[in-house]
């Protein structure tokens, strides 16, 4: 279940999306070979296990008796194990090819919808230069003609981002980020230091080890002046 | 005067300049569901309140266990349980007060509310310090004295916040540097200080008439 459910869907996402974290394409004969090794292992190891479970054997455990006659489906459980292992090697291998690879992915490989495809691979930290403008679920393949393309007006010196009404998403309301500053990684430190590890050694920890995260907070709460004199230029009551 | 209930767009729109949307001229805040941290205070308040209810829940499951309902004490003393429902009920005026002047950018109305404010949750703390010394019974006494001190705990932690919160926000509105969007920040502490007072009531409910039904 977990692998059917879980695992084949992550290896998917993760063809799907290194090229856009590293900026390199996955390596498709190798790929090829994992997903039919990985999928006729990952058959050959489970499919054994419904029938001995229909059998009487039961989940979880390394060992039984040799009369219960469950030895042969084992043995083939086991080797559809190994061709798992070796589609996973096959992956561990791709990845680390792949890495080095000399051409780069292009900004979308898949001819996919959605905004992340829109930016070179890998992003630039800073995403978009300008915030594009969405009518849809699938902005790339759908540019409305004739619409506005992107968003201006957002102050370039300090963080502004835009809210959108909940169910609309009209543009609402410019809302001014926090700069950068300390107390956030104080309450960080304070948090892990002197909260959580405080509260493993001592019941008394839960409740007084409160106190300095509460404290950060309020100091990274509390505006400083050159951050509202930015704040009031900006400032556009509703 | 503009009322937070109203969650449509800016009366100043985004306006088309060529290919870009210019939202130069939106506000820079807004009251009610257009603040994001009206939605964390939401969350928060759902939290709260699910776990509130688990109590109380799991409350009336321990009693339907027992025998006898205080196990083997008394009730909790109901002075100073009911001195503190008295007093968060009237804390509501000034509290919806505060809200409105802050969404009217009264200024002066939002000072003496928060004042007002603060003052009363200094004393209900104190009550609620006075409440614990009257349980009549000890946190690891029994299932009893286990979920009653879990439930006014609870609720304790959500008071202690909020005053604090208001003490804060008292402190900033009169000393400054201020901006608008403080007056969100007042409002939003309104509301969440609504959550304590409403959620007090089923609570003194359950912990101080649930053992004497």
């Amino acid at each position: 279940m977990l692998i059917g459910g879980a695992v084949f869907p992550l290896l998917g996402a993760f063809f799907y999306w290194f090229p856009k974290v590293t900026g390199r394409m996955m390596g498709e004969r190798m790929g090829r070979w994992q997903f039919w090794l990985f999928f006729i292992g990952v058959n050959v190891t489970f499919f054994p296990m419904h029938q001995l479970g229909l059998q009487g054997m039961p989940r979880r455990i390394y060992t039984y008796l040799a009369e219960s006659g469950w030895g042969t489906l084992n043995l083939v459980s086991i080797i559809g194990a190994v061709v798992v292992d070796m589609s996973m090697l096959l992956f561990v291998l791709n990845v680390v090819l792949s890495l080095f690879r000399r051409e780069r992915a292009a900004e979308n490989p898949w001819g996919a919808p959605t905004l992340e495809w829109a930016v070179p691979s890998p992003p630039p930290p800073f995403n978009f230069v300008v915030l594009p403008v969405v009518s849809s679920r699938e902005p790339l393949w759908s540019r409305e003609t004739g619409g506005a393309t992107h968003v201006s007006g957002l102050a370039t010196g300090t963080r502004e981002g835009l809210v959108t009404t909940v169910l609309d998403a009209v543009p609402d309301v410019r809302y001014i980020y926090p700069s950068p500053g300390i107390w956030p990684f104080v309450a960080a430190l304070a948090v892990a230091g002197c909260w959580l590890i405080w509260s493993i050694f001592s019941a008394q920890g839960a409740l007084w080890g409160m106190i300095p995260p509460t404290i950060a907070f309020i100091a990274w709460f509390w505006p400083r002046k050159r951050e509202n004199d930015q704040h009031l230029a900006l400032e556009k009551r509703p | 005067m503009t009322t937070r209930r109203e969650a449509r767009p800016a009366s100043v729109a985004a306006v088309r300049r060529g290919d870009a949307l210019d939202v130069a001229n939106l506000p820079s805040y807004g009251f009610g569901n257009r603040s994001l941290m009206w939605w964390g205070t939401a969350g928060m308040m759902a939290i709260e309140g699910a776990a509130f209810a688990f109590m109380i829940v799991i409350y009336f499951y321990l009693r339907s266990l027992s025998d006898s309902w205080p196990s083997g004490g008394a009730a909790p003393d109901l002075l100073w349980g009911t001195l503190n429902l008295g007093l968060i009920l009237v804390s509501a005026v000034p509290n919806i007060y505060a809200d409105r002047a802050a969404i009217d950018h009264d200024l002066g109305k939002v000072r003496i509310c928060l004042v007002i404010l603060s003052v009363i949750g200094l004393v209900l703390l104190l009550v609620r310090a006075m409440e614990f010394t009257t349980l009549n019974v000890r946190g690891d006494e029994s299932a009893y004295g286990s979920v009653v001190w879990m439930l006014l705990g609870l609720h304790t932690f959500n008071l202690i916040t909020d005053v604090a919160d208001s003490l804060v926000l008292t402190a900033l509105i009169l000393k400054g540097p201020l901006e608008g969007k403080r007056f969100v920040d007042v409002a939003e502490n309104s509301g969440y200080w609504n959550f304590v007072v409403v959620t007090w009531v089923p609570i003194y409910a359950v912990v101080y008439w649930g053992p004497r039904f």
